[in-house]
């Protein structure tokens, strides 16, 4: 596992720093990266949000066919990506039902990312809220603190590290994310083509020193956020 | 419950709009992107009724991408079962420097992209990679055939059994592998009566997960797979390739099938998770 991970760092290397910085830098893969880091990092604040509130309304809240809810979290964890890829595809694509056709656009890139996302944040949230002491919410409301204030003080303060860490996974994996990306965005260059796609496409004209010079990019950056989420851990269950 | 939240009857008419919004707004964030999504492919898999799904898999093509995806993937469990539960032991029961760049690493694989994972391979074992040209020397082709489909998913579904195995191993100590041991039992029987035993859920749960993950799995096979049809063609291979030839009755009987085998393993995943619960 490591060789072939040291393999793509070398490899990238082989033409020299400056070769590979070029590579990178090179108009249709920085425009890919940037791309994608962006849409990446929005998604995952978006996943901070809504993962917060499913997490909480499955915790909290209870529905008939609550079962079914905490089975469809997990369900984009299972399903292959390019069958997430074409479940979207058949709903938004040019065969839409609905007459919503977004495919081919940064939108639907958006909409595959927050897909294969989505049971990040909610399945990191989850365990810490239900081990949430109730009493302390009890006490805050016997003095007199509204709803809104036990939330941001209370519940709020014990939830940021699971809810940084599902956020931190689930950006890694959106940097990286191919499959159902690669059928739902058309990938036009310097509009829809994400990063794995350039790379992939690289790959393909056999140009691996380009390949491997931007792998390497997203290498650092997914190594770099789990990293930070170990950082994180640990202090967390230092403070108790 | 309700002594919970008796203190908190003031203003508890709010909180009854606060809850139903907060509800209405999740499940429709739910349906939209998951359930009607997943709902359309299914019907329209099966609105002709089972007839055109059945005939559309059983054509040579689909039998060999079947066929093939069910040789990588067994092949891809058995690899991670043995190095997933190496690795585990490794990181609870061992102190060595470096342990916790290993415990970092180890996740790698499911950070990195999959397309990342498969460029690695090729850089190391394809044709101008580091082993590629001793390999072709031997006469070992590993890239663009099985070998290498193998390698590159049992690479991205590793990381799922180490961190089910991982936490039970720490949980149930090493204090009975111990007391084995000064009774005269060798390694492997250690291993065999006193550690397989006690991991044995979670084992079971982690290689549900990681079958699940190498049947679906997509970007790290495409690269090193090569596309041959009726050859090298896994499931998710083969409804990529439909698609581009417009033969979406294929990809969507296939689509249909991947689908059902991952809320299949989900369930069973889900019940081995509570079982390993209950345990510890």
């Amino acid at each position: 596992m490591l060789i072939p991970l040291g393999a793509v760092v070398w490899k990238s290397q082989s033409g020299g720093f400056a070769n590979a910085w070029d590579q990178v830098t090179a108009p249709q893969p920085f425009a890919a990266l940037k791309m994608t880091l962006a849409i990446s990092a929005l998604v995952a604040l978006f996943n901070l949000v809504m993962g917060t509130l499913i997490a909480w309304v499955l915790v909290r809240d209870d529905f008939a066919g609550k079962a079914v809810v905490e089975f469809l979290i997990d369900l984009p964890f299972a399903l292959p990506t390019v069958v997430a890829g074409f479940v979207l595809l058949s709903l938004y694509g040019p065969s839409t039902p609905v007459h919503v056709n977004i495919a081919f656009t940064r939108l639907a890139i958006a909409l595959a990312l927050l897909f294969v996302t989505l049971p990040f944040v909610v399945r990191t949230v989850e365990p810490v809220l239900i081990e949430l002491d109730r009493d302390m919410e009890s006490a805050a409301a016997s003095l007199g603190a509204r709803p809104l204030l036990i939330a941001r003080r209370i519940v709020l303060p014990n939830i940021v590290p699971a809810m940084l860490t599902g956020t931190g996974l689930a950006f890694a994996r959106a940097i990286g994310e191919f499959g159902s990306v690669s059928l739902l965005s058309g990938n036009l260059p310097f509009h829809t083509e994400v990063s794995a796609v350039n790379i992939y496409n690289q790959v393909q004209s056999d140009n691996t020193v380009g390949a491997a010079a931007q792998s390497t990019v997203l290498l650092m950056i997914a190594f770099l956020v789990l990293f930070g989420l170990d950082v994180l851990k640990r202090r967390s269950a230092r403070r108790g | 419950m309700a002594d919970v939240d008796a203190p908190i009857a003031v203003g508890s008419q709010r909180r009854t709009v606060t809850r139903y919004s907060l509800r209405f707004v999740v499940l429709g964030y739910l349906a939209v992107l998951l359930a009607v999504p997943v709902g359309v492919v299914f019907y329209r898999s099966f609105r002709h009724g089972l007839g055109p799904v059945w005939s559309s898999l059983t054509t040579a093509d689909a039998r060999s991408a079947i066929y093939v995806t069910l040789i990588v993937a067994v092949a891809a469990v058995v690899l991670n079962t043995i190095f997933g539960v190496g690795a585990a032991l490794l990181l609870v029961r061992k102190q060595f420097p470096g342990r916790r760049l290993l415990d970092v690493l180890v996740d790698l694989p499911q950070a990195v992209s999959p397309i990342v994972a498969g460029l690695a391979l090729v850089l190391v074992y394809g044709k101008f990679g580091f082993f590629g040209g001793w390999l072709q020397r031997h006469g070992i082709q590993l890239i663009f055939s099985l070998p290498g489909m193998v390698m590159a998913t049992a690479f991205v579904s590793l990381p799922l059994v180490v961190r089910a195995v991982a936490p039970v191993l720490a949980e149930s100590g090493d204090e009975q592998e111990q007391a084995a041991r000064t009774l005269g039992a060798s390694g492997w029987q250690t291993f065999r009566r006193i550690t397989l035993p006690s991991i044995r859920d979670a084992l079971a749960y982690g290689v549900v997960l990681s079958l699940a993950r190498s049947l679906g799995e997509y970007g790290a096979v495409t690269v090193v797979s090569g596309h041959v049809l009726g050859k090298t063609l896994t499931v998710t291979l083969f409804i990529d390739d439909r698609l581009e030839n417009f033969d979406t009755t294929a990809a969507y009987s296939a689509s249909a099938l991947l689908a059902l085998l991952a809320m299949a393993s989900l369930l069973v995943s889900r019940r081995l998770r509570s079982r390993t619960r209950s345990v510890a």
